[in-house]
């Protein structure tokens, strides 16, 4: 039996990053993310680990990528603004394969936008945020329980895959406290990076012959490598050369695309014998649940499909819900970011219908239910 | 949502009504294992402005966490009181504080005067516990959780020092509202 506790949805983020391992925060504190941050500040010097408050979120997402390399499990959290700040870095970390988390827990935008308000219309950009073609996960927890599991998770995949994992979600799952079971050590599986067994003269950083993951030595441990945003070769130099550009750009991409089956996770409700979808994360995906939950009540099929990860997007899954039912109704809070992807993957098969919102309050379970008896 | 019950703790930003809502919730969760989520809405303000905290507490999983029909909303300031009484269903209660709340909206709900802040400055000789005092008066009128588990929550929630101040500002505010329950 673990810890039990009531925590907040950004205090759970932290307790999961600590979970997984992470010993070093580079942060820039930012409304509604500061929380996770703060936990952080406090409890990482008790467990021997570093919190590192930078001069604004780019250095931050910087000290990130340098913890990152010295062998450290690694966290930032943001919110929009900081989080396009990050880009940049992230775009760098993507490339040179450093593991690491960044949070961002959405608020409106754009610019500085409705600081203490939910958002969820960064969701293209955790997908393109940074220039150029790039490997990205995005994981989309919803309760606070899932917060923590996810974090760690993402922690996972991080090491696993040596990319950074993106956590997104919303002010009102940052902030809202819920009941936590916070696990004893060893009940979680906590994943971490695979290190080069050979000696350091011979050790190639990006060597594709080892896998799609090469081995990651740790900074100061006898391993010295070069690392670069511009494309390299397996020793980490710069090589602007045909065909190792395009070889290597595959093969980054290859490391989530190959990888759905381990990387995408979802929660069906309810879709069994589904005339009607909804399609949601975060806090619409819980709205989204008691809307299912009315709609049966009232003798409509409808289910509920709510990715807890949103990128790489759940291509087949949604296909083939769209094959199965007459609509499928997308909430989120912005003016139609995600509809376009369940769009793209229904190709027409189905009604595609949106709920759009970004006033600062949430999209409330009677708004969906009266989508649905549309849609049905 | 059967056995869903919906609070609204309303004021001002710094009156202390978010620590109020996550009082209230962990005396559910923890020490009364029931559900119970609570979230909070603030301006950008650190101080002033209308806030409020909001506490669901039900027999099984809360999925959507904001209040939408509220069984009992409390109000310590005119402003709130206007802009966040709606939710109340026809046989929710609206607490007030009977001085700083004159004007009360026109509903079916019941409403119940209380002289929360007043309490708090005089009875208690500080008006920061005015927080307390309310969730001692809400804890008697929702009857949604025992008073030993509000009593439990608080003491582990407030400063060092502060845990006898606290807990006359509790029962002060539970002995003013018995007899006035839903």
């Amino acid at each position: 039996m673990g810890k039990i506790k009531l925590l907040q949805g950004n205090e759970a983020c932290a307790e999961g990053a600590l979970y997984a391992g992470c010993t070093f925060f580079g942060g820039y504190p930012i409304t509604p993310s500061t929380e996770v941050a703060e936990y952080m500040a406090k409890r990482l010097p008790q467990i021997g680990g570093a919190f590192l408050q930078m001069e604004d979120e780019i250095a931050a997402m910087a000290a990130v990528i340098g913890g990152a390399l010295a062998g450290k499990k690694a966290l930032t959290a943001t919110s929009g603004p900081g989080f396009s700040l990050k880009q940049e870095n992230i775009g760098f970390a993507a490339l040179t394969e450093i593991p690491c988390v960044i949070v961002n827990v959405m608020r409106g935008g754009p610019s500085t936008g409705v600081p203490t308000g939910p958002g969820q219309s960064d969701i293209m950009q955790c997908r393109w945020g940074t220039h150029g073609d790039h490997p990205v996960i995005c994981l989309t927890p919803a309760y606070v329980q899932e917060i923590f599991s996810e974090t760690v998770r993402a922690f996972n995949l991080a090491e696993k895959y040596r990319t950074p994992v993106i956590i997104a979600f919303d002010e009102i799952v940052g902030h809202m406290r819920e009941r936590i079971e916070i696990p004893d050590p060893g009940v979680l599986p906590v994943q971490d990076r695979t290190k080069p067994t050979c000696p350091p003269s011979e050790y190639l950083p990006y060597d594709e012959s080892k896998g799609d993951v090469p081995p990651m030595a740790n900074f100061f441990e006898g391993y010295r490598y070069h690392v670069t945003g511009l494309n390299h070769g397996s020793d980490g130099f710069p090589v602007n050369a045909s065909p190792r550009i395009h070889t290597d750009e595959l093969r980054l991409l290859r490391k989530v695309e190959s990888n759905r089956a381990d990387i995408v996770r979802f929660e069906e409700y309810l879709l069994e014998d589904a005339e009607v979808a909804v399609f949601a994360y975060g806090i619409s995906g819980r709205s989204a649940k008691t809307a299912v939950e009315a709609a049966r009540k009232a003798g409509i099929k409808a289910g509920l499909f709510r990715p807890l990860t949103i990128w790489p997007f759940p291509e087949a899954q949604v296909a083939a819900l769209s094959a199965r039912v007459k609509g499928i109704v997308v909430p989120e809070l912005s003016l139609g970011q995600i509809i376009l992807e369940v769009d793209r993957c229904a190709k027409g098969r189905c009604r595609i219908e949106g709920i759009y919102r970004v006033d600062g309050d949430p999209i409330n379970p009677a708004q969906i239910l009266a989508k649905v008896k549309e849609a049905n | 949502m059967s056995g869903r019950y919906e609070i609204r703790f309303s004021g001002s930003g710094g009156q202390g009504l978010i620590l109020a809502g996550v009082i209230f919730a962990e005396a559910a969760t923890i020490y009364d294992k029931k559900n119970a989520v609570q979230s909070q809405s603030y301006g950008p303000e650190a101080r002033g402005g209308a806030s409020k905290s909001e506490v669901i507490i039900s027999e099984s999983v809360i999925d959507f966490p904001k209040a939408t029909e509220i069984d009992l909303m409390l109000a310590l300031t005119q402003e709130a009181c206007f802009k966040y009484y709606k939710d109340i269903k026809p046989t929710g209660t609206l607490l007030v504080d009977e001085d700083f709340v004159k004007e009360v909206p026109k509903g079916a709900f019941k409403v119940v005067r209380l002289p929360v802040i007043r309490t708090a400055s005089e009875e208690i000789g500080k008006a920061f516990v005015a927080n307390i005092v309310a969730l001692g008066a809400i804890t008697a009128i929702t009857k949604q959780v025992s008073i030993e588990s509000v009593e439990k929550a608080v003491l582990s929630r407030v400063p060092k020092g502060t845990e006898d101040l606290n807990k006359k500002a509790l029962m002060a505010g539970y002995d003013l509202a018995r007899g006035r329950e839903n």
